[in-house]
Formats: C-alpha cells, sequence, structure tokens
C-alpha cells in the first residue's frame, strides 16, 4: 500500500525528469553490456564475438528503455504527450490534408448544428409560455380565404366561451393591424408604432405576467374606460430607456392620452410566434361592445381543462360551431362557423414542417457526404503512411501504440474541425436570428442547441476516429515485411485499397447528386414563383402610411384625400399617386360579395378581400383593368354605390357573363359593378384565387391611409419631399419610410428563398466535397500507375492519350454516381412535390443541369492530376528508386 | 507481443530479483540477469534488458535501492541493494507463493474418488 503511493510519487515525477533518467538508463545498459563483453573475453570469445553476443543476450537498447520508461513513468501521460507532438509534426509536413480535413469537418458540423438548432426550435422545442402544450388554436375548418374566414366575430367568441366545456379558458386578438397602425408622440415628436389589440384575459391565458406592473381590468374593457396599455418589453427598453416609473405614466398613442399599466417580460414576443417577421410594440385591450358589429375580427386560442385532450377539445368545439352567432342582434344573419382546435405549436410550425423536415434531410446527406469523404481522406492518408507505420511497427512500436497515435491524429483533427464548427454554426445562427427579412416563426429566440451540437461532434468525430484507425487494424507483422518490401514512392497500397477508396467516390457523387437534384428543383420553384404575374407592377412604387385626419364625414375625407392626392402629384418625379386602405401582400379584411338574385349553397360563397381606394390608386399600383372602368371622384357619396371585382370573383359570380353593369351585394348593399381588374396576390404569391373588390373612398369606411406613389425617382429621393408635403396637411404626421413596394414582394418570399439558399448551400458543400474525393482518387492513382504510365509512354502513348485515359478513368466513377443519385433523386423528389411551385418532381432541367454540374465538377477536378499524368518522364518513372 | 504473458512474467520476474538480492547481496543488473538464467534455465527472461524494468519498479516501491559503483573488473556499473521493506515484502511474497504451491500441490494431486471434499 504505502509502496504503491510511493511508487507513485516516483512514476510522475519521472514524467518530468524524462531525458535525465533516459540517460541514467542508458548508461547503465552500457555498462550491462560492457560487463557481458568482459565475461565472454575471458571465456575466449574474440571481442567482436563478444559484443555480438552480449547485445543480443540484452536484446535491444531500445526496446529496453521504452519498457523501462513504461514501467517508471505514467506511460499513459507520456504517450498521450509525445502522440501529441508527433500529430502535430505530422499535420504540419502535410497541411494541405490537415487544412482540408479540418474545412471539412468544420463546415459539416457547423451547417449541421445549425440547421439543427433552428429545426429545433421551430419543430421540437416548446413554445415559451408555461404549460405551453395545454395551448391551442381554434380556426375555422375552411380556412381557405385569408384571415376573415378563419377568424370569429364578438358575439361568436363571447358564445363559444360560455358554452364550451373543454377549455379553462378562451382569449385571442384582433389580427388585422397592419404595421406601425398607431403614433406615439413624445415631446412633440412623432413615431409609428405597431400596436395589438388583445382580449382582457390575452395574457393570463398564456400566462404571461408583466415584468412589472399589471395585466388589464375588466373596467379597461368598457367603452368609457380607462385607455390603458402595455409595452413590449424592448419597446421600453428602446423609447423610455427602461424608465423603472414607466408604470402610470400617460402617453400620446395617435393624439388620446393612455396610461402604461405595465411591461411584459423580456421572453414574450408576440411577433416570433403569432405573426413572424414583425414586432408588436404595445398591447391595448379590446373593447368588445365597440367591435360586435365588425364582422369576423378575432383570432381564438385557448388553454385546455387539465385532463381535456386536444380531440376531444376539437370534438366539443366542432359540436358548439353551428350554434354561434355571428351578431346576436340579426339572428336572420347566417354564421355557418366551424371550428378546428389545433396544439398551438402546431399551428405555428404547422406550414414549414415540411419544408423544415427536407431541410433536415438535406443535412443528413450533407453530414453523410462529410463522413464519406473524411473515411476517403483518411484513408489516402494513411495508404500513403503505411510504409511509415510499418517502419514504426518494425522499430518496435507495438499495434497498440500505432492504433493510439492515429487515434491521437484523428482527435486533433476532430478537436480543430469541432472548434471551426461550433464558430461557423454560432455565427450562421446570430446571423439568421437577427435578420429581419426573414419571416420564420419563433426565429428570433433561436440559440446554439447544445444537444444538436453534441450530436453532430460525436458522429463527425466518431467517423474521423473509425477511419483513422482502420489501417492500423490492418498492420500485421506480415504486413510489417511486405509493406517494407515494396520499394517507390506509391506502391505502398494494393488494389482493393483503391476499389474501397474508389467506391467511397461513387457514393460521394450520388449523394452529391440527390442533393443537388433537391437544390436544383427548388431554385426552379422560386424562379417560377418570382416569374409568378402579381396582377400589378410593384416596380417603380412606393408607398407611405399616411397618419388619418381622423373620422369625418366621407365626403369630408374624399375632399382632404383629394387636396392631398393634388399636392403630391405635384411633387417632382411623381408620375401617379393613389390612397388605399390596405396594400397588397400585407394584411387584408375580407367582407361578403355575391351576385344579387342569385341564391347560393350554405358555406358555398368565400370572404373576399376589400380595398378601399381613391381614384388614382388601381392605375398607380398597376392592376390591371380588364373590363369596365376604374373610379373616378364622380363616383360619390350620393351617386349610386360602385364596385371594381377581380377575375376570380367574376368567373364565379357570373361565369360566362359580363359583370359590368351587374348589381351585387357588397355586404347586404346593392352595389353596381363598373369594373373587373387582375387577380392581385393579396397575401402570398403563391395563392391564387381569392375573391377582391375594390371600393371607392368616398362611399366606403377605410380602416387606414396608404398612400401609393408612381415615380421615375427611387423611394429613397423623392421620400423627403413627400414627407414635407405630408407634414404641410399634417404637422403630427410620423416620420416613416417611404418603403418601396418591391420589398413586400422580397418579403413575400423570403421563407421559399431562405430554403433555397440553404439547400443550395448544402449542395454546393456536397459538390465541393464529391469533386475532392475525385480528386483525390484519381490523383492517388495516377500516383500508383506511375510506371505504368511511363511504359506506355516509352511505348510511344502520347501525353493527350494518356490524359484521354485518366479522364475516362473519372468519368467512369461519375457516371456510376450519378446514375445511382439520378435513381435515388428521383424516388425522392416525390417527397418534397408539395413544397415545389409549377414544378414537376421528375424536372427534366433540374436533373439535366446536376449531371452537367456534377460531370463539371469532377472533370475540372481530375484535371489537375491527369495532367501530372502527362507530365510523367518515362525514364524517371521507370528507374527504380 | 503477447502481454498476457507478460503480466504473468512481471510479478514472478519481481519476486525473483528480490531473493536474488536478499541472497546474494548487492548485485548489478548484469549479475542479477545471469544469476536468474542460471537459475530458471532461460525461461524466465525474454532478454537481459527485461530485467531493468522490473529493477526500476522494485526501486520505485522502495525495496530495493540503487548506487553507482565499481565491479570487481573495475568497471562503473550500478549496484542494487535489498532494503528492509524489500525484505519484509520478500518474505510476504514467499508465504504467499508458499500458500499456493500447497493448495496447487493438492489440486493436482487430486483423485477421481476423494473430489469431492
Amino acid at each position: 500500500m504505502i509502496s504503491g503511493i510511493w511508487r507513485a510519487i516516483a512514476r510522475v515525477r519521472s514524467v518530468s525528469a524524462q531525458t535525465e533518467l533516459d540517460r541514467d538508463f542508458d548508461d547503465e545498459a552500457a555498462a550491462h553490456i560492457q560487463i557481458a563483453i568482459d565475461e565472454f573475453v575471458r571465456a575466449g570469445m574474440s571481442e567482436d564475438a563478444a559484443r555480438r553476443t552480449a547485445v543480443l543476450r540484452f536484446g535491444g537498447v531500445p526496446q529496453a528503455r521504452e519498457r523501462h520508461r513504461d514501467a517508471r513513468g505514467l506511460p499513459i501521460l507520456e504517450v498521450a504527450l509525445q502522440d501529441l507532438r508527433y500529430s502535430a509534426r505530422m499535420l504540419r509536413r502535410d497541411p494541405g490534408f490537415a487544412l482540408v480535413a479540418v474545412l471539412v469537418l468544420g463546415l459539416g458540423i457547423g451547417a449541421n448544428a445549425a440547421v439543427f438548432s433552428i429545426v429545433n426550435q421551430i419543430l421540437l422545442r416548446p413554445l415559451p409560455f408555461k404549460n405551453s402544450h395545454e395551448l391551442v388554436w381554434i380556426e375555422q375548418s375552411r380556412a381557405r380565404s385569408g384571415l376573415s374566414s378563419q377568424t370569429y366575430s364578438v358575439d361568436a367568441y363571447e358564445r363559444f366561451r360560455a358554452r364550451s366545456r373543454s377549455f379553462t379558458d378562451v382569449s385571442g386578438y384582433f389580427p388585422f393591424s397592419p404595421p406601425d397602425n398607431e403614433r406615439l408622440t413624445v415631446s412633440g415628436e412623432s413615431v409609428p408604432i405597431t400596436t395589438i389589440s388583445v382580449l382582457a384575459n390575452f395574457f393570463s391565458v398564456l400566462r404571461v405576467e408583466p415584468a412589472i406592473g399589471r395585466l388589464f381590468t375588466p373596467e379597461e374593457t368598457r367603452i368609457g374606460g380607462r385607455p390603458a396599455a402595455l409595452l413590449s418589453y424592448p419597446f421600453w427598453r428602446r423609447r423610455f430607456a427602461a424608465d423603472p416609473q414607466i408604470v402610470g405614466r400617460v402617453i400620446d398613442l395617435s393624439g388620446h392620452p393612455v396610461t402604461v399599466i405595465g411591461v411584459l417580460p423580456e421572453q414574450f414576443d408576440f411577433g416570433s410566434v403569432f405573426s413572424p417577421g414583425t414586432s408588436a410594440d404595445a398591447f391595448v385591450p379590446i373593447i368588445p361592445d365597440q367591435m360586435r358589429d365588425w364582422g369576423n375580427t378575432l383570432s381564438l386560442l385557448a388553454r385546455l381543462a387539465p385532463g381535456v385532450s386536444v380531440l376531444r377539445a376539437g370534438s366539443d368545439a366542432r359540436s358548439i360551431a353551428p350554434e354561434l352567432p355571428f351578431n346576436a342582434k340579426h339572428p336572420e344573419w347566417k354564421s355557418h362557423y366551424t371550428a378546428t382546435v389545433v396544439g398551438l405549436k402546431e399551428h405555428v410550425s404547422g406550414q414549414l414542417r415540411r419544408a423544415l423536415v427536407v431541410l433536415w434531410s438535406a443535412v443528413g446527406f450533407t453530414l453523410l457526404i462529410v463522413c464519406v469523404n473524411l473515411a476517403n481522406l483518411l484513408i489516402g492518408q494513411t495508404g500513403a503512411r503505411s510504409k511509415e507505420l510499418a517502419m514504426r511497427a518494425a522499430l518496435g512500436a507495438d499495434r497498440g501504440r500505432l492504433a493510439r497515435q492515429l487515434l491521437t491524429e484523428s482527435a486533433v483533427l476532430a478537436a480543430f474541425g469541432g472548434a471551426l464548427g461550433l464558430g461557423i454554426a454560432w455565427a450562421t445562427i446570430t446571423y439568421v436570428a437577427h435578420r429581419g427579412t426573414v419571416t420564420l416563426p419563433l426565429l428570433n429566440t433561436i440559440r446554439l442547441d447544445g444537444a444538436a451540437m453534441a450530436w453532430t461532434l460525436l458522429l463527425a468525430t466518431a467517423s474521423t476516429v473509425v477511419f483513422g484507425l482502420a489501417p492500423a487494424m490492418k498492420i500485421t507483422t506480415r504486413d510489417v515485411q511486405s509493406a517494407l518490401k515494396e520499394v517507390g514512392p506509391g506502391m505502398s497500397s494494393g488494389r482493393g485499397h483503391h476499389r474501397l477508396r474508389a467506391s467511397l467516390v461513387v457514393s460521394e457523387i450520388a449523394l452529391a447528386c440527390v442533393l443537388l437534384v433537391g437544390a436544383g428543383l427548388l431554385l426552379r420553384s422560386f424562379v417560377r414563383v418570382l416569374d409568378v404575374d402579381l396582377g400589378f407592377r410593384p416596380m417603380n412604387v412606393a408607398a407611405i402610411k399616411v397618419d388619418d385626419s381622423g373620422g369625418g364625414s366621407a365626403d369630408k375625407r374624399s375632399a382632404v384625400l383629394q387636396d392631398l392626392l393634388a399636392r403630391v402629384q405635384a411633387i417632382p418625379g411623381v408620375r401617379m399617386a393613389g390612397v388605399a386602405d390596405n396594400l397588397p401582400l400585407e394584411r387584408n379584411r375580407s367582407w361578403g360579395l355575391s351576385a344579387k338574385g342569385k341564391h347560393y349553397r350554405e358555406g358555398e360563397l368565400r370572404g373576399t378581400f376589400v380595398y378601399v381606394v381613391t381614384p388614382g390608386y388601381l392605375e398607380t399600383m398597376g392592376v390591371r383593368l380588364e373590363k369596365g372602368r376604374t373610379f373616378t371622384w364622380s363616383d360619390g357619396s350620393t351617386t349610386q354605390p360602385v364596385v371594381v371585382i377581380n377575375e376570380s370573383a367574376a368567373r364565379y359570380l357570373w361565369p360566362g357573363e359580363n359583370p359590368v353593369d351587374r348589381i351585387a351585394l357588397v355586404n347586404g348593399r346593392d352595389t353596381r359593378v363598373i369594373g373587373v381588374v387582375a387577380d392581385v396576390h393579396e397575401s402570398s404569391l403563391e395563392s391564387t384565387g381569392a375573391w377582391q373588390m375594390y371600393l371607392p373612398v368616398t362611399q366606403a369606411g377605410a380602416v387606414g391611409t396608404y398612400l401609393a406613389i408612381r415615380s421615375t425617382l427611387s423611394a429613397a429621393s423623392i421620400g423627403p419631399n413627400v414627407m414635407r408635403t405630408l407634414r404641410a396637411l399634417n404637422p403630427t404626421q410620423s416620420a416613416t419610410q417611404l418603403r418601396p413596394i418591391q420589398a413586400s414582394v422580397d418579403r413575400a418570399v423570403s421563407p421559399r428563398r431562405f430554403f433555397m439558399l440553404l439547400v443550395a448551400a448544402f449542395a454546393a458543400f456536397g459538390l465541393l466535397l464529391a469533386a475532392l474525393g475525385v480528386y483525390g482518387v484519381i490523383s492517388y492513382s495516377v500516383t500508383q500507375r506511375r510506371q505504368e504510365i511511363g511504359i506506355r509512354m516509352a511505348l510511344g502513348a502520347t501525353a493527350s492519350q494518356v490524359r484521354r485515359s485518366i479522364l475516362w478513368e473519372t468519368m467512369r466513377l461519375v457516371t456510376t454516381g450519378a446514375v445511382i443519385g439520378a435513381i435515388a433523386s428521383a424516388m425522392l423528389s416525390r417527397l418534397i412535390a408539395s413544397l415545389l411551385f409549377e414544378t414537376a418532381p421528375t424536372d427534366p432541367v433540374a436533373f439535366a443541369a446536376t449531371v452537367i454540374l456534377l460531370a463539371g465538377a469532377a472533370f475540372v477536378a481530375a484535371m489537375i492530376p491527369a495532367g501530372r499524368a502527362s507530365r510523367v518522364d518515362p525514364m524517371q518513372a521507370l528507374r527504380p528508386s | 507481443m503477447p502481454t498476457s504473458k507478460l503480466d504473468l512474467i512481471q510479478g514472478t520476474l519481481d519476486v525473483m530479483v528480490l531473493r536474488t538480492l536478499a541472497v546474494m547481496g548487492p548485485q548489478h543488473g548484469y549479475g542479477i540477469a545471469r544469476r536468474i538464467e542460471e537459475v530458471s534455465g532461460d525461461r524466465v527472461l525474454l532478454n537481459q534488458g527485461t530485467i531493468y524494468a522490473s529493477l526500476i519498479r522494485l526501486q520505485q516501491r522502495r525495496w530495493i535501492s540503487a548506487e553507482w559503483g565499481t565491479s570487481a573488473n573495475n568497471r562503473k556499473a550500478k549496484f542494487y541493494t535489498i532494503t528492509a521493506r524489500g525484505r519484509k515484502q520478500l518474505a510476504d511474497e514467499t508465504a504467499y507463493w508458499e500458500r499456493v504451491f500447497g493448495v496447487m500441490g493438492r489440486v493436482f494431486a487430486m483423485q477421481a474418488d476423494g473430489g469431492s471434499t
């Protein structure tokens, strides 16, 4: 026991005194041999024979020294240090290999960890609310045309809340508020802010506690109650410098005094859950009695009662829905409500699920390619090193020792690769999370996922280690001899080795092929989406939110707007201008529209998107007029109500007829159809066929004022002039930007662009790796066949013949890989069909482009070794080295 | 290299070294190796160099001590001496091995009819 302690101390000490102890041992060994020689000489041997016998009996000083070291020191520690030093030397000696391996590992690990983190956040992790699994989303099942037909009226909500038994509580919010819908005035200066109207119990249903202050009280939801607002945490920090005295302060919100009653917690981000890509600055309570007659205005969510499943809540909601009144004062207005209950998390991540799963698979493929590539690199590397290993084995290193050495090298590579990967993943996620133009839900809450990181790291390291070790396993005594016998560079490994690498390259090419086809299909879809006929011309159009001069009669309002438009049109560079209460590709609302005198089945009619516009607006936006006319200022409050409808509505309501001059019912009112315009993509570029109608501002109530300007100059250059004009009319006009409409179009395609770019990046990475693999194998094969090439050239083969034969070998690999890859792609691409837009999963262009790209990359990769082969000097190649 | 066999030899080799030093007094590495070779008939040591791993092990446990000195033929050599601790350890080992021999002897002498006891 005590002796054990003494020994441990001595061993640790000996690690640091290595050289000195080695010298002592060497002296002792020399003395040993000398004494033995003396003895043999005395026994009558010659000096030489005596020395030989003595050394032979001793059995090799280096081996004995090694064993001495193992016994006296801490072999594991010592060897690890030594291996580490040796690894560093090896990697420095072949920096190309080290660099490529670290890059491949780093990119693979980084990309995978980043995507896993995003997917995890959006699909797997619970919402940032307490017991979020109890939260559900309630919507109408025929959720086809826009928000209006997914939402409920106040009366319907109140009845639903009273009747349903499956929920702890039901709440909702008003989803129709456009961004920058209010104006905050602080000491004379106005800024636009976004407020969201929520039902009083909204936060308590979500179980969000205010960071400071309190939530809404019932008094604040009655007409005439004191106006109150809750601020979002970032807004409070930004606008009020995190003033702790904010509670109780009265602020000016669009000209009304509103009391701040609290600040929401930092973790609560309304936009990231309910409305990706937007931010909500403040929340005000919905006053139900005010909203009762507005129609379907509420998006509903609820918290399940304890022990109630989503399924049971669903059947409960379904049975109540038909009894819900649209408006209690008008029971004759049929409501036809339906209700579907889905988990809130599913609702948020729902539309993205498939896209993310595809992304996930792309990542999986990339990881596979990374592993295969690493295997290829390491096998190539150790193939070249088998002689060195054999030499070391002959000099007394045992197999375990060699394996440990290779393991250390792999671990060093994996450590560097892992560090690089971590950096890449972190940078990617930070970039994505702080980029407002990508409108994915929950994106701002994304952070690097530790589990994902660990997984990828583990996988990549494991593959490094497994493939790094494989050659060490092959070194047996027999191998040592055969490896040492082989002469000449590059003769150190056999045919089987080459075949293994070739099949690895084929699988790499096949995997890259699948990725490329996927990326190609998504790219084609993306281009198709960009080519979509928007129904209007967004180029050169910009819009700005105008602060309303407030209520007043339609007459007064139209006089104000007419004056405004006249002044704006006088600005140099402005060609046309018009005003609408909503812009395409932004938020929307819908009303009822039908042909008078016809009968429709229950549920047959769809909600129609309504835009209240001034004369000139349709022309400014470049909405194509198909039939009839558009509005003029003579369509006034005293003349007959008129409406312009879009083609989809016209086709359904008056099939095969000319709708112009027909009478339509707009929310029950007789209205003359005066024109038909092209369908405008109202909420996304990809949905079509929604019904739309335009009403003149002189005859209908508008909910906002957006000034659209078509100009010959850029939005930035006429912006100041426009602002000056608006300020001249309304000194409190807030300082908003004149935004190009194109920005809304770009925003609408951003998720698609995001996925397309990601998949394309993975595909490019895969292609690069495959090219690298091809380069490795071909260049190895050239080195190995140097003699053969030399003989052929000596026998009269020209340089170009040699080059051709090398390229031929390459093309054989590529063809095999591409054929396998194309078959796999054809089978797999069906799975992404739903993500494609007007592109067949077997799109020949995508497949052809992939094959050409692969062949091209492989060709370039093979050119370098092929060129080297053609420069082989036969004399040198044939001379044994 | 078959390590399992080496493991078996390791422990025994240490005992042999201790015993050699106890019987013969201070010796250098060559002397110990020669002595063990003579006694065992070349069946213990792989080669003479093997002895040094055992010597350093024993030295670290303070069962033997070492000192540079001069051999009978006026050569410089490191001489090893068994310590008091080493003698005690040797006694323990001897007792242990005698026990092992006793048990193993009885096991190998075992007959078919008396095997159950």
